[in-house]
This record gives structure tokens, sequence and C-alpha cells, in this order.
């Protein structure tokens, strides 16, 4: 009987691991991606339902109510969150497989396993991503703010590591029923959550995105490890597959924002007065929406840059019906999009999708970065840093180096902005201050029903 | 599981992530990273697994919040990644 049941068993975990595979291979293309995280979904149901035959499964009653008391609040929450907090949410849920990682390790240490390396790691590294990725949250959504650091802090977080790694050794050296062992193992996980505390407070709220994609590989590699533990195939396979998909998302992110890995995580302290001497001379001129309407209305090619702002402001609906205007008014309009726009790479893509507009007229930035030239109209719409010059010419400026849009290179540029405020990152922008560029002030999305208003009264 | 054998696997699953997301555009990051946030909620059959042979009263407590927040990763990694995916349409399939 138990043998029937292993190879069920044994077979659905194989199959849920091929259906994993090809959904994350699905989510690679646009065309596609739909039904991958539906395969993906229909692999997880397949291993979940099969663990219930698990031999010597006890404690049904309490499994079943368990799944209960996380789904419905999870499912919940994900139907509602808007899409500008997505981000946010999804390092919310990656924090709960990570704290699940660290449970499972807990459970197996307790009762005493084979394989107590193996768990101590998962251990380690799904309570970093637990603690982290719930900062990393708290950080996105605004309760906490900016960056927190105190003196030595990095002599401590690495003193912190250190005990951690000591009293992990110490729990796989020492004999199986010692006294002290319970204890050990309660201080290790309290430790853990503290350095994933300490290790995400000082990361400044712009490098969250790639903080959030680096737990959620930590995750993947954790379950991985909790997988070897229990000797579970599908755990194994997801975990790792996960792990290295999300290690080369999380560098390609990095390199996206013109960040190191490294920078990231070790924040120096002499990063923030940078205002140096930057000043560009010229003054911001402004333009009303009536003007900014014929000059769209009667250019060959407008690009849009949208930024986080847009989004915010919930302007792009009206965007989308500028959009369409235009086209209808034989105006070639496209949407350039710059890897960090949004709070993470391809967010803006996801708010634009959800306002309606095809993927097929949003480019990258290698796409479209040779086209601002022979462009009548940038119309730039709450984004700031990613359309700045200095990132080209100012080796001083703390985003020189960055890849940015060149909108300053098109003929004419109009720049919806709400004051005469910095960015994000409190830099200057010399765009707004270039001869071919007019300000039209406003809250986003009435300056674009403005806009649509004026072209289509023409 | 044998050390090698164990080995062997984690190698060709790392390459087969590795390769899997290689090619990817920008504009899929961030669904991208959503689905693969739900992939590893399969951390669900571990957490189950794990409650389902714990004895003490303090091993129940720790299995029964880890098969909670392993849910909470695969049900809300699930519903947020098909919501971010069912908006991307082509300018040519769309219903107009």
């Amino acid at each position: 009987m138990d043998d029937l049941q292993m190879f069920l068993i044994q077979t659905a975990y194989f199959f849920a691991a091929i259906l994993f595979i090809l959904g994350l291979k699905k989510m690679g293309s646009p065309v596609t991606a739909r039904g991958g995280i539906v395969w993906a979904g229909i692999g997880m149901v397949l291993a979940t339902i099969v663990t219930f035959l698990t031999p010597k499964i006890g404690n049904l009653g309490l499994i079943i109510t368990a799944i209960m008391l996380g789904a419905l609040p999870a499912w919940w929450f994900a139907k509602r969150v808007a899409m500008t907090d997505m981000p946010q949410m999804i390092a919310l849920y990656n924090g709960m497989g990570g704290g699940a990682a660290a449970a499972i390790a807990a459970v197996e240490l307790l009762k005493g396993t084979n394989h107590e390396t193996l768990a101590i790691l998962g251990a380690l590294i799904g309570s970093v991503s637990f603690s982290g990725s719930i900062i990393a949250y708290a950080k996105l959504k605004g309760l906490m703010k900016k960056s927190w650091a105190f003196h030595n802090q990095q002599l401590i977080t690495i003193a912190l590591f250190t005990t951690i790694i000591l009293l992990g050794v110490g729990i796989i050296m020492a004999p199986s029923h010692m006294v002290a062992l319970q204890f050990m193992i309660t201080m290790f996980f309290i430790l853990a959550l503290l350095f994933g505390i300490l290790m995400t407070l000082p990361i400044g709220g712009a490098d969250m995105p790639v903080v959030i994609s680096l737990y959620n590989a930590l995750t993947g590699l954790a379950v991985a490890f909790e997988g070897f533990v229990l000797g579970n195939e599908a755990m194994i396979i997801a975990g790792i597959v996960v792990g290295s998909a999300g290690t080369l998302l999380t560098r390609l992110m990095a390199k996206a924002m013109n960040r190191s890995l490294i920078h990231v995580l070790l924040p120096s302290a002499n990063e923030e007065n940078n205002n140096s001497k930057d000043d560009e001379q010229g003054s911001l001129k402004p333009i009303d929406a009536m003007d900014a309407g014929i000059m769209m209305a009667y250019a060959q090619q407008v690009i849009i840059i949208p930024g986080y702002g847009m989004a915010v402001a919930q302007a792009q609906h009206k965007i989308w019906e500028l959009t369409k205007t235009l086209i209808e008014n034989k105006v070639a309009v496209k949407f350039a999009i710059h890897p960090v726009a949004g709070r993470m790479p391809g967010h803006m893509n996801v708010l634009l999708a959800e306002a309606g507009v095809p993927y097929d007229i949003i480019y990258d930035l290698d796409d479209i970065n040779e086209e601002f030239e022979k462009t009548d109209v940038v119309l730039v719409i709450g984004a700031n840093d990613v359309v700045n010059p200095v990132a080209r010419t100012n080796p001083e400026s703390p985003i020189y180096g960055m890849p940015i849009l060149n909108a300053d290179k098109a003929k004419n540029v109009v720049v919806i902005k709400r004051g005469e405020g910095a960015g994000f990152s409190g830099i200057k922008n010399n765009l707004f201050y270039a001869d071919n560029t007019r300000m039209l002030y406003g809250d986003g999305q009435k300056m674009a029903a403005e806009l649509l208003q004026n072209i289509k009264s023409l | 599981m044998e050390g090698f054998t164990a080995l062997y696997i984690f190698m060709l699953a790392a390459f087969t992530g590795y390769e899997v997301i290689a090619r990817v555009p920008a504009i899929l990051h961030t669904p991208l990273m959503s689905g693969s946030n739900f992939i590893h909620g399969v951390v669900l059959v571990g957490a189950m697994i794990a409650l389902g042979h714990a004895d003490t009263t303090l091993e129940k407590i720790i299995g029964f919040l880890g098969v909670m927040l392993a849910t909470g990763n695969a049900v809300g990694g699930y519903v947020v990644t098909e919501r971010m995916l069912e908006m991307f349409t082509s300018s040519k399939g769309e219903a107009k």
C-alpha cells in the first residue's frame, strides 16, 4: 500500500517539477505569459494534493485549518492590492515563503535530523529573507522613512553574523539530546531574524527592488535546502530553479539601475551630500496645456516617457486616451520605458498594461534611444532622474553613468510636473532648464485631461 | 539522497533556472519575479510534511505557522502574478 502511495507521490512531484519549469519558461514572453502562471499553478495544486497521501502523515485537521487561515487573507489582499503597490506585496509574499522554510528547519532541528548542516543553512537564509522582506515591505509602503543607520552598524552586523555562524556550528556539533540544544536553536532563530532586519534597514528605498529580488532568490535556495532535508524532490527542483533564476534577475535589475550588488548591500555613509556645483545656467520655461496640445497634435512623432509619478496621479488612463486621439490624428506615438521606471524593472509596463496600452508600442531604452533625435515632441510625465542628462555629462553626479533616456535630444520636450521640486534622488534635473524644454505645471491626471480636451477641440 | 546525486541535481537545476530566464525582456521582470516567487511557494509541501509529523506542542505550533506562511506565499503569489499577466495585451489581438 505504501509503495503505491509513494509511487503516486513521486510521479506527481515529477510532473509538478516539469510544470514549474515550463511555466517559468512561458512567463518569459508576453504572448505566453498568462499560460505560464496557470501551468505552474496546476503543478502547485497537484503537488499539494498528493502530499496529503504521504505515509504516516498526522495532524490533518491542523494542516487543513492552517491552509485555510493562510489562503483566505492572502487571496483577499492579493485581489485588492493596487498595481502601484505591487512591489511591496511581492516582497511580503516572498517573506512568507522564507518564513515557512525557516519553520520547516525549526521543526526538523527540534526533532533531530541527519542533515543538520543543510537545515541550519536553510534556516538562516529563510529567516533573513523573512525579516528582511518585512522591512522591505515597510519601507516601500512608506511605513518606515528612508535608510536608517547607526554608529558602527557594519561592525555590529558582522559581529552578529559571526555569532550566528558559531551558534550554527555549535548546533551541528552538539550531541542530539543535549539539554541546552533547544535553547541554542531558539537563539539561532532570534539572531538570524535580527540579522535580516539589520541587513535591510540601512538600504535606501530606491535600491529596494534589487533587495526584494535577492530575497526572492534566497528564499528559493532556502526551500531547496529544506527540500534536501526532507528528501522532497519537488521542493529541491523548484527551489534551485527559482534560486538561480532569481539570482540572474537580481543581477539584471542591479545592472539596469547602474548599481552593483555590493554597493546596495553595503551602503556607505558618504553618499548623501551631493548637490555640489552642477548649477545649470538657464531658467524654467512654463507652457500651458493649449500650446502643448497644439505642439503634440501637429507633430510627426511623439514619445511619451512615463514615470512612477504618473501612476501615483492615476494619469495612465487619460494618457492612453490621449495616445489614441493622437494616433487618430496620424501622429506616431511611442512609449519609452526606462528599466527602473516605476518601483522595479517592469513595474511601469504593468501599470501601462492596466490602463490598456498594448505592449507593442512600448519600447525599452536600447530600442528607442536612437529615435529621440527625429522626434518632434517628448512628453515626460512623472519621470525625473531617468531623463536627467547629468548622468551623461557630470562625473560628480551620483547618477553619473546610469543609462538614461535621451529626451534632451528631441526637438521639443514637454514636462508635466506638479511643482519645481527635485526628484526621488534629490538631484537637480538639467533637462528642465534646457532651451527646448517647456514645463507644464499641474497634477498629472488633470494636465493629461486638459491636453486631451485641447487636442480633441482642434 | 546520495551526496553526489544531490550535487548533480543542484547543478542541473541551477543551469535550467539560469537558461530559462536568460533572454527575458525587461518588460516582464516584475511579473517574472512574482511568478518565481509563486513557484517557491511549493515550500507548502514541505511545511505540510513537517506539521504532519510534528509531535510536541512547540513543533505543532511552529509547523502550523509554517503551513500558514507557505500557503500565503503560494496563494498570494499566484493571484498577484495572474492579475499582472492578464493585463498584457497586444494592439492586434485586442477587442476595441
